[in-house]
């Protein structure tokens, strides 16, 4: 034990006990920042303690990575917020990639003679490393519209990827009753790689909050086994709280879509979309002009708002913000009701509102507006749809029964803006549009809250 | 630096739950920023890579190393900036909230 030896078990204490601050902070918008700087510090600390290892003969290949992650680092930071589903699902790469190439290296320094239980761990860490890489990839690729979004589906995919995925198992549990096959550490690679692709083909766009999420985890799950192999402990702690955070996530993200855990776990997602695509609805709705919405509008007391993907795609966000304040103004009670996995990844509908300058307080969640509804004048639905479907509380033949949904059905008048009478992502009809007191408003998210801003203001100033 | 599975699986353990239980009271109206949080944590796992790269015991581990400190690294950077430009957002609706 030298005194640089204690030193860095000090500094990565203090890293430890930050890390956990971190996340404790981050419980309130009030507490959050606070929470991030507790992470950098930690972080800062770690770094340095870990400079001043007594190991480390050469620094020109570690400032030269510091250097290059930096300048890579800095634009992944400044992403639209619109973008930051596919900038989370890339930053996942990047640490699985991380974690991949450090259990390859540890792997050819030490082979042949790789202890039992470093081969396990380091095993488990490179199999979660290389299929996290390419799934967060393929899922950074679908969000960010280079990949094709459409799900691809086929006969017998779950018994293919899970047929890969048990291979890349017995690779390992092979090598750690028998390390002298290093041939077959390459394979162990490999495998997990394709199979992180195939497990991201059938997704399609509304299961990517729950594949983020449990992407997430793997990540975090995939850094702490490459602490058991390096025996630090803060790395355990780091990818444990991560891995954590990730599960919880996912367990959230799967209860709002009705699908049970262990249908995440597998990866069985989007299977139910060609479940209901067969009668055409031929019955009316009611349609109304944005003159006519902003009369009604105006003449509410209590309006919630449910925001969805589409208004993300239509970037309606701002305007948005406009309408909250024309009708703010006029004294009318405004609040949002955000469904858990409405948007592209957990918390996303949120941010884009915060963005546009929506105060914090006025956006609930599920459970905590829903009793609001039988008092609602108007609920307004930008670009969701599914979340929104009465089926799913009622119809026990619909695929999405079961869901948790917002109940904007109770509320007096209904609005929806939507560009036509198209299916949602499920390709299920939902009656809630046929419903007498419901209001089609067909259009543009952002033109046509544009509009409704416009007669707002027009008619009073 | 030697550690046995017992005091690992200890410390994962425990990990986990602290994990869990400070994670289930975030917000779901900050989950966005948490996991954005939590993936730039995550890259403390830059300290493996450095050590891999500075101790430089083979040319391939050197490689292998410094591909690993670029991609932690752009994880650390990135993910705390684009995490405070999130939270730096929510704001209460009342100018003098604390």
């Amino acid at each position: 034990m030298f005194a640089s030896e204690n030193i860095l078990e000090i500094t990565y204490l203090i890293a430890t006990a930050l890390f956990v601050l971190s996340l404790k902070w981050l419980s309130s918008p009030v507490t959050a920042r606070r929470g991030v700087w507790a992470g950098e510090v930690g972080m800062l600390l770690a770094i340095a303690g870990t400079l001043l290892h007594k190991g480390i003969v050469d620094y020109r290949w570690i400032a030269i990575g510091l250097v290059l992650g930096t300048i890579i680092g800095v634009p992944l930071g400044r992403v639209a917020m619109t973008a930051v589903p596919q900038r989370t699902a890339l930053s996942h790469a990047f640490g699985a990639l991380c974690v991949t190439l450090v259990g390859t290296a540890e792997f050819y320094i030490r082979a042949p003679h790789v202890p039992r239980f470093m081969m396990g761990v380091l095993s488990l860490e490179v199999i979660l490393g290389a299929l996290t890489f390419t799934g967060s990839l393929m899922a950074a690729g679908k969000l960010q519209e280079v990949l094709p979004q459409r799900p691809i589906t086929y006969k017998g995919q779950n018994i293919v990827n899970l047929g890969l995925l048990a291979i890349a198992v017995g690779i390992g549990v092979t090598l750690v009753l028998d390390p002298d096959k290093t041939f077959l550490f390459p394979f162990m690679i490999g495998i997990p790689l394709a199979f992180g692709v195939m497990m991201i083909i059938p997704i399609g766009g509304a299961d990517m909050p729950t594949v983020i999420s449990l992407l997430n985890s793997y990540a975090g799950l995939s850094a702490a086994a490459m602490g058991f192999v390096l025996g630090s402990k803060l790395l355990i702690v780091a990818g444990a709280l991560d891995g954590a955070s990730g599960f919880i996530l996912s367990v959230n993200m799967s209860k709002a879509m009705n699908r049970s855990f262990t249908n995440v776990l597998f990866g069985a997602f989007g299977q139910e979309q060609v479940a209901a695509a067969g009668a055409k609805e031929t019955r009316p709705v009611r349609s109304a002009s944005p003159e006519e919405a902003a009369g009604i509008l105006s003449a509410a007391s209590k309006v919630v708002i449910v925001p969805g993907y589409g208004m993300a795609v239509a970037q309606a966000q701002h305007k948005v913000r406009e309408l909250f304040d024309a009708l703010t103004k006029r004294g009318v009670d405004v609040k949002f009701g955000i469904h858990p996995v409405a948007g592209r990844m957990p918390g996303h509908m949120n941010v884009l509102l915060a963005e546009a300058d929506i105060p914090y307080d006025k956006l609930l969640e599920m459970d905590d507006i829903n009793g609001d509804f039988p008092q609602t004048d108007v609920a307004l639905i930008i670009g969701a749809n599914d979340v929104t479907n009465p089926a799913a509380r009622e119809d026990q033949t619909s695929p999405i029964y079961g869901m948790p949904i917002l109940d904007v059905d109770k509320a007096r008048t209904i609005m929806v803006i939507k560009r036509s009478m198209a299916a949602g992502f499920a390709g299920i009809d939902n009656p809630l549009y046929y419903l007498d007191r419901t209001l089609m408003l067909f259009g543009d998210a952002k033109n046509f809250v544009g509009s409704i801003v416009r007669e707002l203001s027009g008619g009073h100033g | 630096m030697q550690l046995d599975l017992v005091t690992g699986l200890y410390v994962f353990l425990l990990a986990a739950f602290i994990g869990f239980e400070v994670i289930r009271r975030v917000s779901p109206l900050l989950h966005t920023p948490l996991m954005s949080l939590t993936n730039a944590l995550d890259a403390i796992a830059v300290v493996g890579a450095i050590i891999l790269a500075g101790e430089g015991k083979s040319n391939f581990a050197k490689i292998l190393g410094t591909i690993a400190i670029i991609a932690a690294t752009s994880n650390i950077v990135g993910g705390f900036m684009i995490t405070d430009r999130m939270l730096k957002m929510f704001k209460a609706s009342g100018p003098r909230k604390p």
